[in-house]
C-alpha cells in the first residue's frame, strides 16, 4: 500500500524527514527607519557639504534600501540559507555541473590578509607573493591538460570558451583567413553555440552516431576549408570517452581546422589521461568544478584556457612572465586578442584551485578521478534495471538515463527529480543532453561515500517503484518543500523582477 | 586523501559490483597510447597546515602593512564580518544556480533582494542577477544596445576606465561595431560634449560613458542623455565606483546601467572576483543578458521565486541568446546584497559623505603641497583626483613606499598628454595621518645638486 502524502509528512524516507522551516519576507518588509546596522567611526577629517561640492549631481532622494539591525540581518539571511539545499547537506548529483567538496581550507587561505587585500594596481614588487601563487597555479594546469600554456583571464567556463575561439579565430586570420563556421556536436552544452556566434562565427550542427560519439564520416564530410574549429565535450556530454578522439584531430588538423575542447568533464580525466597528449589544440577548464572552488548559488566562476604553442602569441594581456628571478605583468603582446576581463581575473578562484591541487598531490587527483569515476558506474550498475540506459557505451564520470519506461506510465525525468527532493537529494540534471530524449544525467562526483551512494540508489530505485504505484504521488512532488511547484509561466508572463512599496 | 570518503575496502566491493576487476578496467576505452602511466608533476600531497604555511607566506611575500591610495576600479572599503559570517554558510556557499526553485529558494530570495537593491541605487527599472564585472558587463551593455536598436555603432568616452575599454574592444573585435573614442575637456576631466554631439549619429547604436569617470569626476548625465536621445541611441552608463551612488545623482536618464559592484563588502583579491550588474529601462528587458529571478507563486498560493524569461539564455536559445553567459558572481552579489543591507538607507548615504571628505581633504592636503597641482579642480568629484607633480611619478613614489604608502597611479600609461599626472584615491578607511604623511613626502623633493 503507497504512502498517502500526509503520511510522508511524518515518515523518514531516504536519508530525510521533513522539519520545520522559517518563514521569513523580503528584507525590505522587515525595515523600519531608524534601526541601523552600522556605526562609522567619527570623521578625523572636515565634513564636506555633499550638496555644495556636488551640484547638481547630488542624489537629493536617498535609495529605497532598507534599515535593520545586526541580529536581524543574522536571521534573515541564515533563514533564507535553511531553503537551500548544498553540497555540505548532501549528494549533489547535477551532471555537468561536478559539484564536488568545496574544502574550507580553500576558503580559509582565500582571506588571508595579504591575499586578499592585494590591490591589483599595486606594484610588482609588492605582489611577489600573489604573482607565485598564480605562476604555480598555471605550471599546474599546464600539466595536468598537456597543453603548452595557459591565461587564467576568463571569469567563468562560457567567458573561457570565448576566450579559446578568439585565440583560434586570431590564429586563422595571421594565416589569412578567418573562416567561417565552427561544428558543434548536438549534445553540446548551450555555451559552446552562443559562444561561437558571439565570436562571429556561423555555428554548425554535428549529429552524434549511434553510440553517442562523434560520427567520423559525419565529421569527415563536415569540415572543410571553411571550419575553424570543432567544439568537443570529452567526455562527452553523456559521460563517454570519445576513444576515437586522435583520428577526430587528425581529420580537422588535415583541413587546418583546430580541436577546441569543453573542460567542462576534465573531472573524468585529471590524472589518467591528458586532452594535450590526444590532439587537443586549445580548451578551458572550469575551476569551479573540477578544481573544487564552491558554486556559491551560480558563481563566481574561473574558466582557465590552456593551449599549444602556437596560439601563445594570441593569448589576452598581460601574460605572466619570470623576468630574473621576478615575476611580471607583460602587456607588450602585438598579437594579442585582447583583454577579456579588466584586472588579471578571479584570483581568489585560483587561489582555492591552487589549495585543492596541494591537498590532492598527484596520488590524490588520480585517486579522485577514479572515484568519480567509479561511483558514476556504480550507480549505472545499481539502476540500469529500473532506468532505461540510451547509450551503452562505458561510463565516465556521469552516467545518462532515459525517463522512456516512466514516461509510459506519465511520469518524465522532471518529476523523478523533483521527488528525489522528498528522499533528500538534490535533482540530477534535467533534460539535458538534448540527444536523450527525457534525460536523467546523473553526477556523483568523488565527494559521496558508499552510504550516501546506496541511499542515493535505494531512492532512485523507490521512485520506480512509485511511478509503478502511485505515479500521481511523484508527478505532484516536491511534497516535503517550503514551497511546491512554483508557476514559472506567471512569472515569465508577468515578470515582477524588484520588490516595490506598497502603493500609500 | 582526506577528501575521499571511502576506504580500500569499499572500494574493491564496489568494483566487485559493477564487475569490473581493476579500476584501470573502467578507463579501457581511453587508447592506451594517451593513458597517463606516471605521476602528475605537480606538488606533493601536503597537510592542511602546509597548506596554510604556504598560503601565508605568499601574503607576507606581498607585503600587508602598507597604506595605499590606489583606485582606479577596485575600491578598498570596510566589509562588515557579517558578511563573511553569512556568506560561508554552506547553504550558500556550495549550492549551484537555482534552476530547483523549490530547494534554492534562500539563493533565489536573494537574488531578487540583490536586483531591487541595485534598481533602486540606479535609479533603472529592472537589474540582473549579477554579470562577472564591471568590464564585461559594460561590454554587454553596448551589445546590449546594439540589439535593442537593431544599429551598429557606438560610441564610447575616453574617460571610462581604460581596461573596460579594451575588454569593449575584445568583444567587439568580431563584430561589425566600429566604435569612436570621444575624448574629455582638458580643464574639466569631463567628457567633450561638442565631439560627442557631433559624433552621434542616426546610426549610433548607444553612447557610454562612465560616472564619476576614470578621474573621479562625475559627469553631467542629463546632457549626455540628451545629445544621445535626439539621434535615437541609447546611453549606456558604467558605474566604477558603487559607493558612489550614496551621494551621487543616479544616471535616471540612462537605458543601461553597467555596475561594478566590489565596493559593497567584497575584498580586493587582486582584481577578483568580483560583481558586475547590468540595469535598465523594463522596455529592454528582454534583450538583457544574464540570470534573472521574478516573484510567482507556487501551487498553494504562496510567494516564492524561480529564474525567468530565460528563452532570452543559452541553454534554451543556444547561438541565437542575448550573450554566452552562465556561471555569474551569485556570491560576490549576496556579499554586496547584505552589504546593503548592513548599512542600509541612511548608512550608504553617510559612508558616501565620509568617502566625499576624505578624497576632499586628501586633494586639498597633497595639492597644496610645492610643486603639486589638483587637475580639473573645479568639476565634481566623488572620492578619487588627479594630481599633477613637478616630478615624475617614480620619482616619489618611491620615497612613499619607504614610507610604506602606496601613492597614486601613474596614468601616463593610457593618457599619455596627461604629463606627471597620478590618480588618487581616499576612502573612508584612509587615515588622515596617512594623508598627512603623503604629502610631507611629496614636499620633500630631493635638493638639486
Amino acid at each position: 500500500m503507497a504512502a498517502t502524502v500526509e503520511q510522508i509528512e511524518r515518515k523518514t524516507l531516504g536519508k530525510v524527514r521533513p522539519h520545520q522551516t522559517q518563514n521569513e519576507g523580503l528584507v525590505f518588509e522587515k525595515s523600519a527607519p531608524g534601526k541601523r546596522g552600522y556605526k562609522l567611526p567619527p570623521l578625523d577629517v572636515p565634513e564636506v557639504d555633499a550638496k555644495a561640492a556636488l551640484g547638481s549631481a547630488y542624489r537629493e532622494e536617498k535609495a529605497g534600501l532598507p534599515e535593520l539591525s545586526e541580529i536581524e540581518i543574522i536571521r534573515h539571511f541564515t533563514r533564507l540559507s535553511t531553503w537551500n539545499y548544498a553540497i555540505d547537506l548532501g549528494m549533489y548529483p547535477l551532471g555537468s555541473c561536478t559539484m564536488k567538496y568545496n574544502p574550507r581550507v580553500n576558503e580559509f587561505v582565500a582571506r588571508i590578509e595579504g591575499l586578499a587585500e592585494a590591490h591589483p594596481y599595486r606594484p610588482e614588487s609588492l605582489a611577489q607573493g600573489i604573482l607565485e601563487v598564480i605562476d604555480l597555479l598555471q605550471k599546474c594546469l599546464i600539466e595536468i591538460t598537456g597543453m603548452d600554456t595557459i591565461t587564467l583571464q576568463p571569469a567563468a567556463g562560457a567567458h573561457g570558451e570565448f576566450t579559446g575561439i578568439l585565440l583560434v579565430r586570431a590564429w586563422h586570420e595571421s594565416r589569412g583567413n578567418a573562416r567561417r563556421k565552427i561544428l558543434i556536436p548536438d549534445s553540446a552544452h548551450g555555451t559552446n553555440p552562443a559562444t561561437a556566434a558571439i565570436c562571429g562565427y556561423q555555428v554548425e550542427n554535428l549529429k552524434s552516431n549511434p553510440q553517442g560519439g562523434i560520427d567520423l564520416e559525419a565529421l569527415e564530410r563536415q569540415v572543410d576549408e571553411d571550419t575553424a574549429a570543432l567544439m568537443l565535450t570529452n567526455p562527452s556530454t553523456l559521460g563517454v570517452f570519445e576513444n576515437e578522439i586522435h583520428k577526430i584531430a587528425d581529420i580537422l588538423h588535415a583541413k587546418g581546422a583546430l580541436l577546441y575542447m569543453d573542460g567542462a568533464n576534465m573531472n573524468a580525466l585529471v590524472g589518467k589521461v591528458r586532452p594535450g597528449d590526444f590532439g587537443v589544440d586549445v580548451m578551458h577548464l572550469n575551476l569551479h568544478k573540477t578544481f573544487s572552488t564552491p558554486h556559491g548559488g551560480g558563481g563566481p566562476g574561473s574558466g582557465p584556457v590552456a593551449c599549444k604553442k602556437f596560439l601563445e602569441p594570441f593569448l589576452p594581456t598581460p601574460v605572466l612572465v619570470n623576468k630574473e628571478g621576478n615575476l611580471h605583468w607583460d602587456f607588450n603582446r602585438p598579437q594579442t586578442v585582447g583583454r577579456v576581463r579588466a584586472f588579471y581575473g578571479n584570483t581568489g578562484m585560483f587561489i582555492r584551485a591552487l589549495a585543492y591541487i596541494l591537498a590532492n598531490g598527484p596520488d590524490g587527483l588520480r585517486q579522485t578521478t577514479e572515484d568519480a569515476v567509479l561511483n558514476a558506474n556504480y550507480i549505472r550498475k545499481n539502476l540500469e534495471d529500473l532506468y532505461e540506459l540510451p547509450y551503452k557505451t562505458p561510463s565516465m564520470h556521469e552516467v545518462v538515463f532515459s525517463d522512456k519506461r516512466q514516461a509510459a506510465k506519465g511520469v518524465k525525468t522532471g518529476d523523478i527529480a523533483k521527488r528525489l527532493i522528498d528522499y533528500g537529494f538534490h535533482p540530477y540534471t534535467v533534460s539535458f543532453p538534448l540527444i536523450v530524449h527525457g534525460a536523467l544525467m546523473i553526477e556523483p562526483t568523488e565527494s559521496e561515500s558508499l552510504e550516501e551512494l546506496n541511499l542515493f540508489i535505494d531512492a532512485m530505485r523507490s521512485i520506480a517503484k512509485e511511478v509503478e504505484e502511485t505515479p500521481e504521488l511523484v508527478k505532484s512532488a516536491p511534497h516535503s518543500t517550503r514551497v511546491s511547484r512554483l508557476d514559472e509561466v506567471q512569472a515569465a508572463r508577468k515578470p515582477i523582477l524588484r520588490w516595490r512599496p506598497a502603493a500609500k | 586523501m582526506r577528501y575521499l570518503p571511502k576506504s580500500p575496502a569499499e572500494r574493491e566491493q564496489m568494483l566487485t559490483a559493477i564487475g569490473a576487476k581493476a579500476i584501470d578496467d573502467l578507463f579501457a576505452i581511453i587508447p592506451a597510447e594517451y593513458r597517463l602511466t606516471r605521476d602528475l608533476d605537480v606538488p606533493r600531497q601536503q597537510g592542511e597546515s602546509e597548506i596554510v604555511a604556504y598560503f601565508k607566506a605568499a601574503g607576507q611575500k606581498n607585503a600587508t602593512d602598507y597604506a595605499s591610495f590606489l583606485g582606479a576600479g577596485c575600491y578598498r572599503h570596510y566589509r562588515p564580518v557579517v558578511i563573511d559570517a553569512l556568506v560561508q554558510r554552506g547553504e550558500f556557499l556550495t549550492s549551484y544556480t537555482p534552476y530547483q526553485a523549490e530547494i534554492t529558494q534562500g539563493t533565489l530570495q536573494a537574488i531578487f533582494e540583490f536586483q531591487t537593491m541595485i534598481a533602486e541605487l540606479t535609479g533603472m527599472d529592472v537589474a540582473n542577477a549579477s554579470m562577472y564585472d564591471g568590464s564585461t558587463g559594460a561590454a554587454e551593455a553596448v551589445l546590449m544596445a546594439m540589439r535593442v536598436t537593431g544599429r551598429q555603432k557606438a560610441v564610447v568616452a575616453s574617460t571610462v576606465h581604460p581596461e573596460y575599454r579594451e575588454v569593449l574592444q575584445t568583444y567587439l573585435r568580431y563584430r561589425d561595431l566600429p566604435t569612436a573614442e570621444i575624448g574629455y575637456v582638458a580643464d574639466t576631466g569631463r567628457i567633450d560634449l561638442k565631439a560627442l554631439d557631433a559624433a552621434v549619429t542616426e546610426e549610433t547604436a548607444g553612447v557610454l560613458v562612465q560616472s564619476p569617470n576614470f578621474f573621479g569626476i562625475v559627469e553631467d548625465i542629463p546632457a549626455i542623455a540628451e545629445i544621445a536621445h535626439k539621434k535615437g541611441a541609447l546611453l549606456m552608463v558604467s558605474i566604477a565606483e558603487a559607493i558612489s551612488l550614496g551621494v551621487v545623482r543616479p544616471p535616471v536618464e540612462a537605458d543601461i546601467v553597467s555596475m561594478e559592484a566590489q565596493s559593497f563588502g567584497v575584498a580586493l583579491s587582486y582584481g577578483g572576483p568580483f560583481c558586475g550588474v547590468i540595469a535598465a529601462k523594463e522596455q529592454y528587458l528582454r534583450q538583457m543578458p544574464g540570470r534573472l529571478a521574478g516573484q510567482t507563486v507556487d501551487g498553494n498560493g504562496n510567494r516564492g521565486f524561480v529564474l525567468t524569461l530565460s528563452t532570452r539564455e543559452q541553454h534554451i536559445r543556444r547561438e541565437k541568446a542575448t550573450s554566452n553567459i552562465c556561471t555569474n558572481q551569485a556570491l560576490v552579489a549576496l556579499m554586496a546584497t547584505i552589504f546593503l543591507t548592513v548599512y542600509g538607507k541612511e548608512g550608504i548615504r553617510e559612508l558616501a559623505e565620509h568617502n566625499l571628505a576624505k578624497a576632499a581633504y586628501a586633494a586639498k592636503t597633497l595639492s597644496t603641497q610645492p610643486g603639486a597641482k589638483l587637475l580639473f579642480k573645479d568639476s565634481p568629484r566623488f572620492h578619487e583626483f588627479v594630481l599633477q607633480t613637478q616630478e615624475p611619478a617614480e620619482q616619489w613614489s618611491q620615497r612613499l613606499l619607504d614610507e610604506k604608502i602606496v601613492g597614486g597611479l601613474d596614468l601616463g600609461r593610457w593618457y599619455p598628454e596627461l604629463k606627471n599626472a597620478t590618480l588618487w584615491c581616499a576612502t573612508e578607511v584612509t587615515a588622515r595621518e596617512t594623508i598627512d604623511q603623503a604629502a610631507k613626502v611629496l614636499a620633500a623633493a630631493p635638493v638639486e645638486a
